[in-house]
């Protein structure tokens, strides 16, 4: 289907965070952009356009990912743009930020740009996230203004963090003065060798090496000290992955403080704990790992609490055979595009009881305000044309081997998700139905 | 902090799925009391049986040994068991090639079950490898040691020696009934103390986990380095006592650890002051446990966690541990191959 054609989606319950708008309302998609909202049978531009029938279905705008990993360039085996965007488009997200820990490391413009290019066939819209320093390695920092002529709209040295001070002040110093954020995977390294899952009773049964929370809090401290340090209101600190309860309440401080630091936190760090881990089930195996029961606690509070600025998954492909081998040499990470908002429904929306316009914010309008993206998380006339349609009341059980994702490596393979995706449309095309 | 949490249901933890075949050994949590005793009575049971008619229990019946660590004593002992039971073994070691090659231990394991192996013994250097045997080959599965993890053998070895010295009438005839060899009592009122590296080691969790089971008291003893806090924290029956010679002056039982230098991935430690404050010496014996049996799963360092004097004194079972491993190998490969059965109690 070409951009260009309308689509008007009629008879829908609207629900736009941005914009405050929760009740029945049609909406016309027109070149790739939001044309109109209006009453339910309102609409005055929508004649020839295709009709999708939104009777009964919640209407929202297109989820956004700001955590992810394509994989390519470098490891199509895991995943390539192409399937984990289909994911992602099946999972009702529009937009998604690619992290850089690629091969090569995404820390240039050529890679930037061979990433957004329309032969990797993307479903939904891809900002590549560049590297902070060389290759990753911590060391020299990257032309931050290059990387955001080529579309890049943060910088990190994800999975590898920015240990040194100095290095992470001139990178948040730096950043600052070409309006990008810096988002840090803060994981203090010198604390975590040999380490596998978090620390507590539960490593220690397994015979485990622990991971200390003070390893992730310690370098959320450092980092906002940095950021205070720097007294610019430019600056912007977003913490990864929050996973402890020490590091939300520094970022909590930090903003009680006035301070530009936000943060957002993974569907599988507010619902598992250690305890998932079982006996060495690999599919619980990322970083930052799964914590104690009360850290776990403390993420859903601070998500009910409003100090969790976005949900965002960490999608993290790997092919079964990497998970298939003993706890300790398993690669970190498990997929995520495609149960978000299944898990985020049945368990923010109806068990917690987070209203859903709430629940979409944390998917859509926050993640889009957290890294400047404009036009994005809205249904806002104007907007792009980025669209989910979902029946908020279906259950269904996710079946992992269905999935768009190249890989298979879940912990929620045979969960009931609440709430299921029936059109997902990106920049006016739609780019999934069901 | 908010101080009122809220009340939000959380996704429960599934069922473990292990063991998925009946005939492995992964844990000592697999073992029900009945199975316990079942083995303790087969260990005894073929300890006596004459050897020419032991080695047809399991005669050409084929159990691989599969070992990614170096390991002289359970390696041999699992392979005289599996022998003196007549059942053919071979042994594939991490020097042999094909785990050189960095075939992954789950193909590995796969190859082996098409060569015609009925069960594996897997010693692993990492904690869980048995798990992920199991699971990808849905053999019987023994562990000879997984890590620091856990080493299930070792612990009934250990169960084994405790009960020939401290309740020797135990599985007995009591008038016409013949009462159970282990029961949630057997070891009521007995500490068993257990000194040494425990972070590191894969007996101290086995037997932290076994020994409760039957009444007995454990104390973990050790620097906070080699013994964190949280060792206890969900094992009932389990406590830590950091001084030695107090823990030793309750101990009817004093099971000492080697330093595993190999893990301690560097971690400082100071050697004098481990002896100073640990090392079981024939004074602190004398003094402080005079009756107390001496254990220790080996390899032993002497001059180290324990005194040469000791281990070779009248307090150290030591080799008689290693006698009993024998016995109790026999029973656990029996049991892995599912033969032996219809002598069950009923
Ligand atoms: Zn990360």
């Amino acid at each position: 289907m070409s951009p260009t054609s309308a689509i008007a989606i009629k008879g829908g319950h609207l629900i736009d965070p941005g914009t405050g708008i929760d009740a029945p309302k049609d909406i016309l998609l027109k070149d790739g952009r939001v044309a109109e909202v209006a009453a339910p049978g309102k609409l005055k531009q929508a004649a020839g356009a295709q009709i999708l029938d939104a009777k009964g279905l919640v209407v929202a705008p297109g989820l956004i990912d700001i955590h992810v990993h394509l994989r390519e360039p470098g490891q199509g085996y895991k995943e390539t743009i192409a399937t984990g965007t289909a994911a992602a488009a099946a999972g009702g997200f529009t937009a998604v930020a690619a992290m850089p820990n690629t091969i090569p490391v995404n820390d240039s413009p050529e890679i930037t740009r061979w990433m957004q290019s329309p032969e990797r066939g993307a479903s939904v819209r891809v900002f590549p996230i560049g590297a902070a320093t060389r290759g990753s390695k911590g060391e020299t920092l990257n032309d931050f203004a290059a990387l955001k002529a080529a579309g890049c709209v943060a910088v990190t040295d994800d999975g590898h963090p920015i240990l040194k001070d100095s290095v992470m002040r001139d990178t948040l110093a730096a950043a600052s003065r070409v309006g990008l954020s810096v988002i840090q995977h803060a994981e203090d390294t010198r604390m975590t060798v040999g380490a596998s899952m978090n620390v507590g009773p539960v490593a220690f049964r397994l015979g485990l090496r622990g991971m200390p929370v003070e390893a992730e809090s310690g370098l959320v401290e450092r980092d906002i000290r940095l950021v205070q340090d720097l007294r610019s209101d430019k600056v912007h600190l977003h913490v990864a992955h929050t996973s402890t309860s020490k590091a939300i309440e520094a970022v909590r401080q930090a903003r009680r403080n006035g301070l530009r630091v936000t943060c957002e936190v993974a569907p599988h760090h507010f619902l598992l704990t250690d305890e998932h881990v079982g006996h060495y089930d690999t599919h619980c195996k990322m970083n930052p790992p799964l914590r104690s029961a009360a850290d776990r606690d403390a993420m859903l509070e601070a998500i009910m609490d409003g100090v969790v600025d976005a949900i965002a998954t960490d999608h993290a492909p790997h092919a079964s055979h990497e998970k298939e081998v003993e706890f300790e040499r398993a690669p970190n990470g498990i997929t995520g595009l495609e149960t978000a908002l299944g898990l985020c429904l049945a368990w923010l929306h109806r068990e917690a009881k987070m209203p859903l316009g709430r629940v979409l914010s944390l998917l859509s309008a926050q993640p889009a305000a957290v890294l400047g993206l404009r036009g994005r998380g809205t249904l806002a006339v104007g907007s792009f044309a980025d669209v989910i349609v979902f029946d908020p009341n279906v259950e269904w059980v996710y079946r992992a081997a269905e999935g768009k994702s190249k890989s298979r490596n879940t912990p929620f393979d045979g969960w009931t998700m609440l709430g299921k995706v029936r059109w997902t449309v990106s920049e006016g095309r739609v780019v999934y139905g069901n | 902090m908010t101080a009122v949490r809220r009340k939000s249901n959380t996704p429960p933890v599934s069922a473990s799925p292990f063991p998925y075949n009946p005939g492995s050994l992964l844990s000592v949590n697999d073992l029900s009391l009945d199975e316990l005793n079942h083995i303790l009575e087969r260990a005894t049971a073929l300890e006596k049986q004459d050897p020419l008619t032991r080695d047809r229990i399991l005669i050409k019946r084929r159990v691989a040994l599969l070992f990614y660590e170096a390991s002289t004593r359970t390696r041999t002992s699992f392979e005289l068991a599996a022998k003196a039971l007549g059942a053919d073994t071979a042994l594939v070691s991490n020097l042999s090639s094909s785990i050189e090659k960095g075939e992954s231990l789950k193909d590995t394991g796969l190859n082996l079950r098409a060569l015609g192996a009925e069960a594996i013994i897997l010693r692993h250097s990492l904690s869980g490898g048995a798990w992920l045997l199991e699971e990808s080959t849905r053999l019987p599965v023994l562990n000879a040691g997984d890590g620091m993890h856990e080493h299930p053998t070792q612990a009934l070895l250990d169960l084994r020696t405790i009960l020939a010295h401290l309740v020797p009438n135990s599985g007995k005839s009591v008038g016409k009934k013949v009462g159970p060899i282990a029961g949630p009592e057997t070891l009521a009122g007995v500490t068993v103390t257990i000194t040494g590296d425990i972070l590191h080691s894969r007996v101290a969790r086995s037997n932290m986990l076994l020994l409760p089971r039957l009444g007995a008291q454990v104390l973990l003893c050790g620097p906070k380095e080699l013994l964190p806090e949280i060792a206890v924290a969900e094992t009932p029956g389990v406590r830590i006592e950091r001084d030695f010679e107090a823990a030793l002056s309750r101990s009817r039982v004093a099971m000492m650890l080697r330093i595993q230098a190999e893990r301690l991935a560097g971690l400082q430690l100071d050697l004098d002051e481990y002896k100073a404050g640990y090392q079981l010496t024939g004074e602190r014996l004398a003094r402080l446990a005079p009756k107390a049996v001496v254990m220790h799963p080996g390899p032993i360092i002497r001059g180290l966690e324990i005194t040469g004097g000791v281990a070779d004194g009248p307090q150290s079972a030591i080799l008689e541990q290693v006698t009993h491993g024998l016995a109790i190998r026999m029973a656990v490969i029996e049991r892995a191959l599912g033969a032996g059965r219809t002598e069950k109690r009923v």
